[in-house]
């Protein structure tokens, strides 16, 4: 009997819980706050979704409710996207070591 | 791009994301791992558009969309200033909620486009999914929309509760479950909508009984949500970025408000449970020692104890984030250092409105980060050390949590300021903690108080201290 596609998503994501699961607990806690926001940035990539839904052709071409709402979840994930990252990366630039500042 | 290469660029993005999270295990490591994270969303982002069918009308709104939501998105993140963090990620959860939404909406409208069957014929597994996803989705939208207000101050942190509270959520809870289940059988638009109105006041239900200082672990749950929001929605459209990106955020949600709550002492349920800080059972210990006196001094008694120690540790809390203290902090402790004062920081796992809030302050106002210590790596060194500088924090120092089986923060692993040969407390008056216990600290012979705001107070200790 073939297998059906849904026990091999299955099978990624609870690996993906471990994963996530060994990876986090390695994080630093000084870097909680930058987890947050890098993780809020990367729940995002469910713009992949909202791409399908805007070029999604219910109606043969003119603009669907389907579109509609796919492009409100574009521009919603997309401040998240570029809002998430920035803000991990100016966060990221403050954490400093005793050395480097010395340097200056 | 056939289906195949998608699956596998799909799968590059998971990896990468994994290895964003994994940079952050140091900070030396983390500027790359960031660099990873932003790869594989653009990965994705390419993968998703050359995959589908593009119509030129379509691509012009979708750009449109795209540049809207980047140009807000770059403006909120070099504008926002530190101390908003919280308030900034909690509504960033929000609109990941919310997205997630309008994505299974749009799946079910037209399930053809996403290869799901048909209108109101979606295969079964498929609407199960989506169910979940949009329910999840629903919930971390409205949930994250009120620990915003709180945190932001639009609304007031204290806890709201009512009677019956757990009895509606409960029912609501089993309604959502119902109503999804149903929908196997049933794909009408009315049990869908109902579904997501649902879901929506639950997420609105489960936060505002819970209070300002708890906003660690409500921040890291919807952080969780959000993930298993993005997963479900995964499922659904049968993608594997989403699915591993979701267990990712999902777990990690999970384990931050774990930390959270063992930094409490407290069980998950009991946090979400709310209310926490409302007893009346903790007011009538607060009467009885309202009485005792306490020794308050000043600017010049604090900067005279401090530049004649030899050791320093800082506790910076909430108070220090609401006064926006960080960078008088840091200008204090360079002139403590001049005077050979060996300075190091003490954070407790729940200071602030989020987890690693404090660090983040710190960071801001440069204070190198191997000055800065977690509790366990920190607590020993009290008991040498000459003074303790508490600034806008208090439960997290109150040696009830030791002593007091009754007290509710009986069991909370505290900062052992007490060992310290002097404490100063920078305070804006006497009144208790969150946990609306009070500290005995302020009553012991080796406490100074310093009654004021925090900024001003370290202010004028940097001016005695010249």
């Amino acid at each position: 009997m073939e297998i059906d596609p849904f026990i091999f998503r299955l099978s990624i994501f609870i690996l993906s819980i471990f994963i996530g699961y060994f990876v986090v607990w390695s994080v630093t806690p000084s870097l909680h706050t930058p987890l947050m926001s890098v993780t809020n940035a990367i729940s995002s990539v469910i713009i992949v979704g909202a791409i399908i839904a805007s070029f999604s052709s219910f109606e043969g071409g003119s603009i669907s409710f389907s579109n509609i709402l796919g492009f409100v979840a574009v521009t919603l994930a997309a401040i998240n996207i570029f809002g998430g990252f920035l803000v991990t990366q100016r966060m990221l630039q403050m954490y400093k070591k005793k050395e480097k500042k010395k340097n200056k | 791009m056939s289906a195949n290469l998608s699956s596998l660029l799909f799968l590059a993005t998971g990896a990468l994301f994994i290895l964003a999270l994994r940079g952050l295990s140091s900070p030396e490591t983390s500027r790359m791992g960031n660099f990873f994270g932003i790869t594989g969303m653009v990965l994705a982002i390419v993968v998703s558009i050359l995959s589908v069918d593009i119509f030129f009308s379509n691509l012009i709104y979708f750009i449109i969309a795209l540049s809207i939501g980047g140009v807000i998105g770059g403006i909120i993140a070099f504008k926002i200033p530190m101390t908003a963090m919280p308030q900034l990620v909690a509504g960033f959860h929000s609109l990941v909620g919310l997205a997630a939404v309008l994505v299974a909406v749009s799946a079910y409208y037209s399930p053809d486009s996403f290869g799901l069957g048909a209108f109101q014929n979606i295969k079964t597994a498929s609407i199960i999914e989506m169910g979940l996803g949009v329910s999840i989705g629903a919930i971390t939208f409205t949930g994250s929309i009120i620990a915003f207000m709180k945190l932001q101050g639009l609304m007031s942190g204290s806890p709201i509760t009512f009677p019956g509270q757990h009895y509606l959520n409960a029912l609501l809870g089993i309604l959502i479950i119902s109503l999804i289940g149903y929908l196997i059988v049933n794909q009408s638009t009315q049990i869908f909508w109902i579904l997501i109105v649902a879901s929506l006041l639950i997420g609105f239900l489960i936060i505002i009984p819970i209070g300002g200082a708890d906003m660690p672990v409500v921040i890291s749950m919807l952080n969780s949500y959000s993930g298993w929001a993005a997963a479900g929605i995964g499922f659904t459209l049968e993608n594997t970025a989403l699915i591993i990106t979701g267990a990712l955020v999902g777990s990690s949600g999970a384990i931050l408000s774990y930390i959270m709550c063992k930094g409490m002492n407290r069980s998950f349920l009991n946090v979400i449970l709310g209310g926490f800080g409302t007893d009346s059972s903790t007011s009538g210990t607060k009467e009885k020692t309202e009485q005792k006196p306490v020794k308050s001094g000043n600017a010049e008694d604090a900067a005279f104890l401090m530049k004649n120690a030899s050791s320093v540790i800082i506790v910076p809390g909430y108070g220090m984030a609401v006064a926006q203290a960080q960078h008088a902090l840091r200008e204090m402790v360079d002139k403590l250092k001049k005077n050979d004062v060996k300075v190091s920081y003490a954070i407790h796992p729940v200071a602030g409105r989020m987890p690693g809030h404090m660090n983040v302050l710190l960071a801001e106002a440069n204070v190198p980060y191997d000055e800065v210590f977690e509790l366990d790596d920190i607590n020993n060194d009290f008991a040498n050390t000459d003074v303790a500088y508490v600034i806008g924090a208090n439960d997290v120092t109150n040696p009830v949590a030791k002593t007091d089986p009754k007290s509710p923060i009986f069991g909370m692993p505290i900062l052992d300021v007490e060992k310290c040969k002097s404490v100063l407390f920078v305070k804006r008056g006497m009144s208790p903690g969150y946990a609306g216990v009070d500290n005995e600290l302020f009553y012991r012979d080796n406490t100074l108080m310093l009654f004021a705001d925090a900024k001003k107070m370290t202010e004028d200790i940097i001016k005695s201290l010249d």
